[in-house]
């Protein structure tokens, strides 16, 4: 195989950060290539000199089919036959299929349209990879898998050599995900170079000829995706050895807390049954789609089931708003922490204390002056959260830190069931066992633990006992120390 | 941590220095209070004592509430993330209902129904003001439909209420009490301005130390995040909505008292005014931030030019230039100084 | 093509303009039957005439909007390119073409300044339109005065007509100034919009600003091309106000700016960007030209006409907000 792409010495500067140290990585032509790391080791910085957004430091050398350049600007990138997808996609959901797709034909100055080769370009594009869509649909009009096909399209009529595919599969369902991978696998028969840049590792392995692992800034090395797996990736990455031995933990003992009976909800999920005992951590896996979000809504007051009851401490629970959740003592963590679980512009101390902003008014229905200070100092000393100050806006903190700001804000309400949906989306490996230390705190204090995931090994070693979502269906129950990661794969996927 | 000591103490002394303290320690205020001070140098270069005499400062204080009062109703909304564009016709329309039941019923002789169809008037003023306010608060919040086009809607609509029902037409000759509302003054303070101050602060402590307030922070720089958080955000637009009305209806008093008459198309170029007193005043436009300190600073700011070109027999309508070069102004520092390689 | 009719429907009823113009047809089916003037060729030249101001800004506002900007101050703009230009006219004896050049000069110009503004100083457009607002016609009131212009140039008083048309009470009409440039401003902002490259890319810019970004548009050059046009149609209008009014007045035409705002909004434009037609404005603009005129015509005191407009645009945009919500409600299901 002919090499594509040829990175020598590549490194950056951003003012005192070093993100990138002499990095090597050659692509070759029609292979799959993976590039993982932490967040923060470079892999976008990386994309972004493949791509030409930003220069790399004097010194490295970018050789593309055998042509060298010191940098690439995008217009060079592009003509090159390189195309990035991002995880946004970057299409215009206002614009049609047609033009999404042949969006090149409306770069440069000034002309008239040309709609016949745009509507001709779209076609062979579409041709190409064997999907068909209507080309007057607007985008925004089409399911987030569909407008991935339409970014791949628009790559393909940009006649790309090599397609970077940023996170892919982070929204997909199971079932687009390999309808995705067979697709890479045609491409790659069309001699095209394919590299994914993911954190599913699992997913991406079944496709992925070699994987080179970044971490801080430097590479680690390149390896052949039969070599490794996600745990040895794992310790690749982060550099840390990790072991959990699973116990078995007798809670049969424990007091009930919340039952849920029959629950039911169209179009959401059918028949869910379970309880939850003051202590557990009771992991709910399954896939994107399978009903888990909606079902965790539920429990938070937020989508209204049409059938079932949920009793909490034998008493029932007909909740009308999150507001009365969070009253009865349940909090949800939502999977989206940038734009539901946090107000990314506000102050941290802000963040941590508007859910119980009601709890914290005086006198005359007045906050006392150093009351949100206060109690946010507490929950930054409990939780061990690294800020300089509490009045800084959260956006300025690492992933894990901000999610240790969305387990205070809701450790405030004093919760007897915390609902944790996808807890460590967006955290480092290093910090994600943070996160699960001061859950497993919180259960030893009493606290129930929903922990919603879909990744198994989150689930299998952090949790008491696990429910398989499938279909909007509780498909199956296991015990982490007589299962394996395997086995609950099976379940899921199934 | 940053909390000093004194920030937290009680007592007088502490109370200045944390007036002091809130006031520098936000950029955007020491910002405000430096520009402020340059103005204040040159113009009192350019005019001298005249500049500083109670008369100049009384009369400053005569103008600043028309257009303060107007600024807060735009202001709590700005900060909410929405806009009221209707805060204008809402003050018109509320005057005119004021203004009409002071001249229709209100009789000639001084007694208990002279006061007491004064202060029904008021209460008339600000029911209307409720009513808009509540139709706003429900179609943004309830229907979710944006700001400005709601407030754009019912803008227009209530001015053409208003212009329908006077077609057109001035009422005038209020009590004597209104008047004083819009002339009087009480130990050398103008009435108006104990009027602005009368709302300010209640706005400023809503804003600043209740669950409402620090909700509306939240909503306006992320509506959905702060409804996970278990806050009826809802409820909390429609409030907004509903104080920003009734602001625009004292506003109305106001203006209603200081020209002894009520229009339905009186002070429409301070439309547009409130927001640049807004923004200048750190209200960002997009939501989430903005302090009663910031505006109070950016008002003083804007009447001093005013009342200085005044002194100057400069234009009126320079002064509307100036004031649109300060805004341009302030926003673009925080850019050049980026641009320029300097951490904020 | 191979479409049968109900999907042909199902697709109109999915447009703005659809609705829009099934409520115009209600409403004109309704003026011809109930009222004498409204279904008469007069009537039909006497608005397109007083509306063209308004649709001509619109026509700019439009491209302003769809790009994912707005901008307020145009009418500060059109103030200041009347006034220099028929000053200059009055003082040079200018001709038709370059009053026009002069004042579409003066229009690109202002609005490069505010395109420079948002985008060199990353301000939003509604705060940058704000303060040049004020400061356009702040610097203009104060430089003039604001003393009005009463005579105009005789040329340019008599203005232009075709196919003049006396009728039988000696009242002339027929295709004037105003209307012909009307049609050719929306013809223009039609083509530009649909048939050039960079109409495409200011949808895609309103549609995604940062994807827009990715790709290499050129945004500076955009953000000066929208803001310009913008003072084009704001050169343009000034002066068939001008004509219209056979007068120049420097305060009259600011406190319009809402006025075109709300016709477009009407037309089904968004203020996020990315949305909206030629077509839905012209129908906007009618909506409101029409429902004005109707409500004059079937004896509603024309102090009420502001009221029953901004009931239309409440009820209008609350009723888009309601269907996006079904919609939204309909994807959630599938």
């Amino acid at each position: 195989m002919a090499t594509f792409l040829d990175l020598k010495n590549i490194s950056k500067r951003f003012g005192g950060v070093q993100a990138l140290t002499d990095v090597d990585l050659s692509l070759e032509a029609g292979e799959v290539h993976c590039l993982v790391g932490e967040n923060g080791s470079g892999k976008s910085t990386l994309i972004k000199i493949i791509s030409g957004v930003q220069p790399p430091e004097a010194g490295g050398t970018i050789t593309i089919e055998g042509r060298s350049y010191t940098q690439l600007n995008p217009v060079e990138s592009t003509r090159a036959g390189i195309q990035v997808i991002y995880q946004d996609l970057s299409l215009f959901p206002n614009l049609t299929v047609a033009e999404n797709i042949a969006v090149g034909q409306h770069l440069g100055g000034f002309r008239s349209v040309d709609w016949t080769t745009i509507r001709k370009i779209a076609e062979a594009a579409m041709a190409r990879i064997n999907v068909y869509f209507d080309l007057d649909a607007k985008v925004e009009d089409l399911s987030i898998a569909n407008r991935q096909l339409v970014a791949i399209c628009r790559a393909m009529a940009a006649d790309a050599k090599l397609v970077i595919m940023d996170e892919p599969t982070a929204s997909l369902t199971r079932h687009e995900v390999d309808a995705l991978l067979s697709l890479v696998r045609e491409l790659k028969k069309k001699n095209i170079c394919i590299v994914f840049v993911s954190h599913r590792l699992d997913e991406v392995l079944e496709v992925a000829e070699r994987v080179t692992v970044l971490r801080d800034g430097k590479k680690v090395g390149t390896y052949d995706a039969k070599d490794v797996n996600d745990k040895k990736l794992a310790v690749l990455m982060t550099g840390k050895e990790f072991s959990y031995d699973l116990k078995e933990t007798d809670l049969k003992s424990r007091k009930t807390v919340l039952s849920v009976k029959n629950l039911s909800r169209k179009g959401d999920f059918k028949n869910i049954s379970f309880d939850l005992r003051e202590g557990e951590i009771l992991g709910i896996t399954g896939l994107l789609g399978s009903g888990r979000t909606e079902l965790a809504l539920s429990l938070f007051g937020m989508n209204p089931p049409d059938e079932g009851e949920i009793t909490l401490n034998d008493k029932p629970l007909a909740l009308k708003s999150n507001r009365e959740a969070i009253d009865n003592g349940i909090a949800y963590v939502s999977e989206d922490r940038l734009t539901l679980g946090l107000v990314l512009e506000q102050p941290i101390a802000a963040n941590a204390t508007v859910t119980i902003l009601d709890k914290l008014k005086g006198a005359m229905g007045l906050i006392p002056l150093n009351a949100r200070e206060a109690t946010v100092d507490r929950w930054v000393k409990d939780l061990s959260i690294k800020v300089s100050n509490t009045a800084n806006p959260v956006k300025t903190l690492s992933g894990g830190n901000q999610q240790r700001v969305v387990l205070a804000k809701w450790m405030a309400t004093t919760p007897r069931v915390l609902i944790l949906d996808s807890p460590t989306v967006g955290v480092d490996i290093l910090a994600k066992d943070g996160i699960y230390e001061i859950v497993r705190g919180l259960a030893q204090k009493g606290v129930a633990v929903i922990m919603i995931s879909d990744e198994i090994p989150e689930v299998l070693y952090h949790s008491h006992r696990i429910l398989v979502m499938r279909n909007g269906r509780l498909t199956g129950e296991f015990e982490p120390h007589r299962s394996s990661e395997d086995q609950l794969r099976i379940a899921v996927n199934a | 941590m940053s909390h000093e000591p004194a920030y937290l103490s009680k007592g007088p002394d502490a109370a200045l220095v944390r007036l002091i303290k809130g006031l520098t320690h936000d950029v955007t205020n020491r910002r405000l209070i430096i520009l402020l001070v340059a103005l204040v140098a040159v113009f009192g270069l350019l005019i001298g004592e005249r500049f500083f005499s109670q008369a100049t400062v009384q009369s400053m204080a005569f103008q600043l509430p028309e257009l303060g009062i107007l600024s807060l109703a735009m202001m709590i909304t700005l900060v909410s993330g929405g806009l009221n564009l209707a805060i204008i016709s809402t003050a018109n329309l509320c005057a005119l209902t004021m203004a009409y039941i002071m001249t229709s019923h209100v009789p000639g002789a001084e007694g208990f129904m002279w006061a007491g169809w004064q202060i029904i008037a008021i209460f008339a003023g600000l029911a209307v003001a409720a009513v808009i306010g509540l139709l706003n608060g429900f179609v943004i919040a309830y229907l979710g439909v944006s700001p400005i086009l709601t407030t754009l809607g019912t803008m227009t609509m209530v001015k053409g209420i208003a212009i329908g029902m006077t077609r057109g037409n001035v009422l005038s000759g209020l009590p004597e009490p209104i008047v004083f509302i819009g002339n009087g003054t009480v130990y050398g303070i103008p009435t108006a301005m104990l009027v602005f101050a009368a709302v300010a602060s209640p706005i400023a402590i809503m804003l600043g130390r209740t669950p409402t307030g620090a909700a509306t922070y939240m909503i306006g720089s992320n509506e959905k995040a702060t409804r996970y958080s278990g806050i009826d955000t809802k409820r909390v637009i429609l409030r907004v909505y509903l104080i920003s009305s009734l602001l625009a209806a004292v506003a109305g008093l106001v203006m209603m008292a200081r020209f002894n008459s009520a229009n339905a198309s009186y002070a429409e170029s301070y439309l547009l005014v409130t927001i640049l007193a807004a923004v200048l005043g750190g209200v960002d436009p997009m939501g989430g931030f903005g302090k009663i300190a910031g505006l109070v600073l950016s008002l003083i700011i804007l009447q001093v030019i005013s009342s200085a070109f005044n002194l100057l027999n400069f234009s009126q309508f320079l002064t509307l230039a100036i004031w649109g070069t300060i805004l341009v102004a302030v926003m673009a520092v925080p850019n050049i100084r980026k641009r320029l390689g300097f951490a904020d | 093509m191979h479409e049968s009719r109900a999907d042909l429907f199902q697709r109109l009823k999915r447009r703005h303009e659809f609705w829009l113009a099934s409520v115009i047809a209600i409403l004109v089916i309704f003026l011809s039957v109930a009222t004498q003037g409204f279904l008469t060729l007069q009537n039909f030249f006497d608005l397109l005439t007083s509306y063209a101001f308004l649709g001509i800004l619109a026509a700019g506002l439009l491209v302003v909007l769809i790009s994912g900007g707005i901008d307020i101050s145009f009418t500060a703009t059109a103030s200041i390119a009347q006034y220099i230009t028929m000053l200059l006219a009055n003082k040079y004896g200018l001709d038709w073409f370059s009053v026009f050049a002069l004042a579409i000069l003066v229009g690109v110009l202002l609005g490069a300044i505010n395109a420079i503004l948002i985008d060199r100083l990353q301000i939003s457009s509604i705060i940058v339109s704000i303060a040049t607002l004020n400061i356009f016609y702040g610097l203009l009131v104060f430089v003039t005065g604001g003393k009005y212009i009463y005579s105009l140039p005789s040329w340019f008083g008599k203005g232009i007509y075709w196919f003049e048309y006396v009728d039988a009470d000696e009242i002339s009409y027929g295709l004037n100034l105003q209307i012909l440039a009307l049609l050719v401003m929306f013809t223009i902002t039609w083509l530009l919009l649909n048939r050039t490259n960079i109409g495409r890319q200011i949808y895609a810019l309103g549609g995604n600003r940062e994807a827009a970004q990715r790709l290499g548009f050129n945004v500076f050059r955009l953000n000066i091309l929208v803001y310009c046009y913008m003072g084009l149609t704001a050169g343009v209008a000034s002066l068939i106000q001008a004509q219209l009014a056979q007068s120049v007045a420097p305060t009259v035409l600011v406190g319009k700016e809402l006025d075109v705002l709300a016709a477009v909004v009407l037309g089904g434009a968004s203020l996020a960007g990315g949305v909206g037609t030629v077509l839905g404005t012209v129908l906007g603009l009618a909506l409101l030209a029409i429902m004005q005129n109707g409500l004059i015509l079937i004896g509603v005191s024309s102090y009420w006409s502001q009221f029953f407009v901004g009931l239309v645009i409440l009820l209008s945009v609350s009723a888009t907000a309601l269907s996006a919500r079904r919609k939204r409600k309909g994807n959630l299901v599938e």
